[in-house]
């Protein structure tokens, strides 16, 4: 009896162990199953004939796979020209908010300097800050700028959305960059600039492809600017938003599931930095 | 606060020096542009709001705004909607980033499923569940299937308008509680390992950790991402238009509307400068509520 009581109490230790371990992944999978049936549910209704929106009830299962919905989508007017200008924005958005926030990351990984905490605290505020509601007294200005319907009006807000985060993760990727292999360029000959170009930023390519994947879901999201500051010359989310009321259900699962597809891979490149982006500032 | 003082103090002379020169050059085009696209418009869009259409001074937009017949809807939607939808996202996501943050086998691709609403937009996350709550939708199929329901129930009818708060409410936490879990995930990384050991072997059971150790550490984060999710849900507007259409009437749809259909600039910025007040007054007083102390976590 005194042998059997301490492998008693183990073992209902050790059930306990396994009992949590069930509970944890049924928890762990029950949520991932809220994240993922939506999105297959949509994709779903996208890849099946334009009739099938209409039956009742539906199959749930992709018994009758159809690219019938998508190729209506993509072929219906303005639709392709709208795809072509918000990769046109998104890509703009990317190399301006590149230009014009690396620099300020790498002063931030590499100087100390008056004003540095001052700055830091601006740009965490705009981080935070709803930008695109700016989008309508902008419109007042682009329109005295002749820039009212121009795609450049649209890549400057959303370049201003994305130029704090562009900021904190090129900081972040370059204080990662070893500074002494920067000055050991230098003592031996290169310029600062040359031990820029030729040493941190091969060594930071990947983080600021990061923060460029970044710029690009972004800008590929975002409706409301797009919405007040474009008519005809407008991107994917605006044109699939404008037609809202009008367009039959087909269309919108289709442009659904049309515009959701960048952040099925967004996750994959951004994994490492995602905590960058989004934890406390440093 | 000294060593602040004193950089400050050398600050003239430092500016000239070329080591001070070249960051404060790195900075400037961030600093310009940033100016040009934010406080220029906030500026710009309080003018506009006490501008009549002539552009004589006064509060007529302001009187529009207050006297539109969906003005007292939209501001009592926008906030119900934060009501129910901020607590959701916070357990939800801290559920989520614990149960990542116990580092179980496979929490890796966990993580992955559960931050890619991160990259949907709201209007694309308005669509997904509307393909879900529509009449002939996927919900109605799964009830009838089941035996629930006899007939498909229209959960989006303007006669069911609490079912279509209810629609939005779970497509906007569907969608935005991966914000929230990325920045409980990333708070949690900084609570050192120590503390949850020594409180394991102390005897306390998960709960207690989460209640006495966990928390009071996550405070910073989850200020931030009370204040980040607050700001969102004042601007929401796609995915409620895209599930709601005109039923819903939030603050960021009468701006739009007021903009793009009545085309009145200034009323539409009289919506914009009450966000901008309201974004402002949420933030000043989560950062009064959960006083962050010098000293901890996350600072």
């Amino acid at each position: 009896m005194t042998a059997a009581a301490p492998t008693l109490r183990r073992r209902t230790a050790s059930r306990r162990v396994v009992l949590d371990r069930v509970l944890l992944y049924t928890v762990a999978v029950v949520l991932a199953l809220w994240t993922l049936i939506p999105i297959y549910l949509v994709a779903l209704a996208a890849f099946s004939e334009r009739s099938a929106i209409y039956e009742f009830p539906k199959p749930l299962l992709p018994t009758r796979f159809s690219t019938d919905t998508m190729s209506f989508f993509v072929n219906s007017t303005g639709v392709l020209p709208s795809v072509r200008n918000s990769i046109i924005v998104a890509i703009s958005t990317i190399v301006l908010g590149l230009v014009i926030g690396a620099p300020a990351g790498y002063a931030l990984a590499r100087f100390r300097f008056p004003g540095r905490d001052g700055f830091q605290v601006g740009v965490l505020v705009s981080k935070m800050f709803p930008i695109a509601i700016l989008s309508i007294p902008l419109a007042v200005t682009f329109i005295d700028l002749g820039l009212y319907d121009n795609l450049i009006a649209v890549i400057l807000v959303h370049t201003a959305m994305v130029l704090p985060f562009i900021v904190i993760v090129t900081s972040g990727v370059f204080l990662a960059v070893s500074r002494e292999l920067e000055e050991a360029a230098q003592t031996l000959g290169t310029s600062r600039f040359g031990a820029f170009t030729r040493i941190a930023l091969p060594l930071a390519l990947p983080g600021l492809a990061a923060a460029a994947i970044f710029s690009f879901v972004t800008s590929w999201n975002e409706v409301f600017a797009a919405t007040i500051l474009t008519v005809r010359n407008t991107t994917l989310p605006a044109q699939v938003l404008a037609s809202l009321n009008i367009s039959p259900l087909y269309f919108r699962f289709a442009g659904g599931f049309f515009m959701i597809i960048p952040s099925l891979f967004f996750i994959f490149f951004m994994r490492k930095y995602l905590f960058n982006l989004w934890g406390p500032g440093r | 606060m000294a060593v602040g003082a004193r950089r400050a103090a050398s600050f003239p002379a430092a500016i000239f020096r070329s080591e001070a020169a070249l960051p404060l050059g790195l900075l400037a085009p961030t600093v310009i542009f940033l100016s040009l696209l934010i406080l220029v418009p906030i500026a710009q869009a309080v003018l506009l709001s006490f501008q009549a259409a002539d552009g004589s001074f006064g509060l007529d937009a302001y009187k529009k705004m207050f006297g539109d017949t969906a003005f007292a809807d939209s501001f009592r939607n926008t906030i119900l909607l934060l009501v129910a939808i901020v607590p959701i996202q916070m357990v939800l996501a801290l559920a989520m980033a614990l149960l990542i943050h116990s580092r179980f086998p496979g929490h890796g691709v966990f993580l992955y499923v559960y931050a890619i609403p991160l990259a949907i937009s709201d209007l694309a996350a308005g669509i997904v569940w509307l393909s879900i709550f529509t009449d002939q939708g996927y919900l109605n199929t799964i009830l009838t299937g089941l035996g629930l329901i006899k007939e498909p129930l229209a959960f989006l009818s303007y006669e069911n308008l609490q079912w279509v708060f209810t629609a939005v409410v779970v497509a906007e936490s569907w969608r935005a509680t991966a914000l929230v879990l990325v920045i409980l995930l990333a708070g949690l990384q900084l609570i050192p390992r120590e503390y949850f050991e020594a409180a394991e072997l102390f005897g306390a059971n998960r709960v207690k950790r989460t209640l006495l150790v966990v928390l009071p550490m996550l405070k910073p984060s989850l200020q931030s991402a009370l204040i980040i999710r607050t700001i969102f849900a004042f601007n929401a507007f796609a995915v409620v238009l895209a599930l709601a259409g005109r039923q819903l009437p939030v603050l960021g749809y009468e701006a739009y509307d007021w903009y793009y259909n009545n085309r009145n600039n200034n009323v539409a910025a009289a919506f914009a400068t009450l966000i901008l007040v309201l974004t402002i007054a949420a933030t000043v007083t989560y950062l009064r509520l959960f006083r962050v102390r010098e000293g901890e976590l996350g600072k």
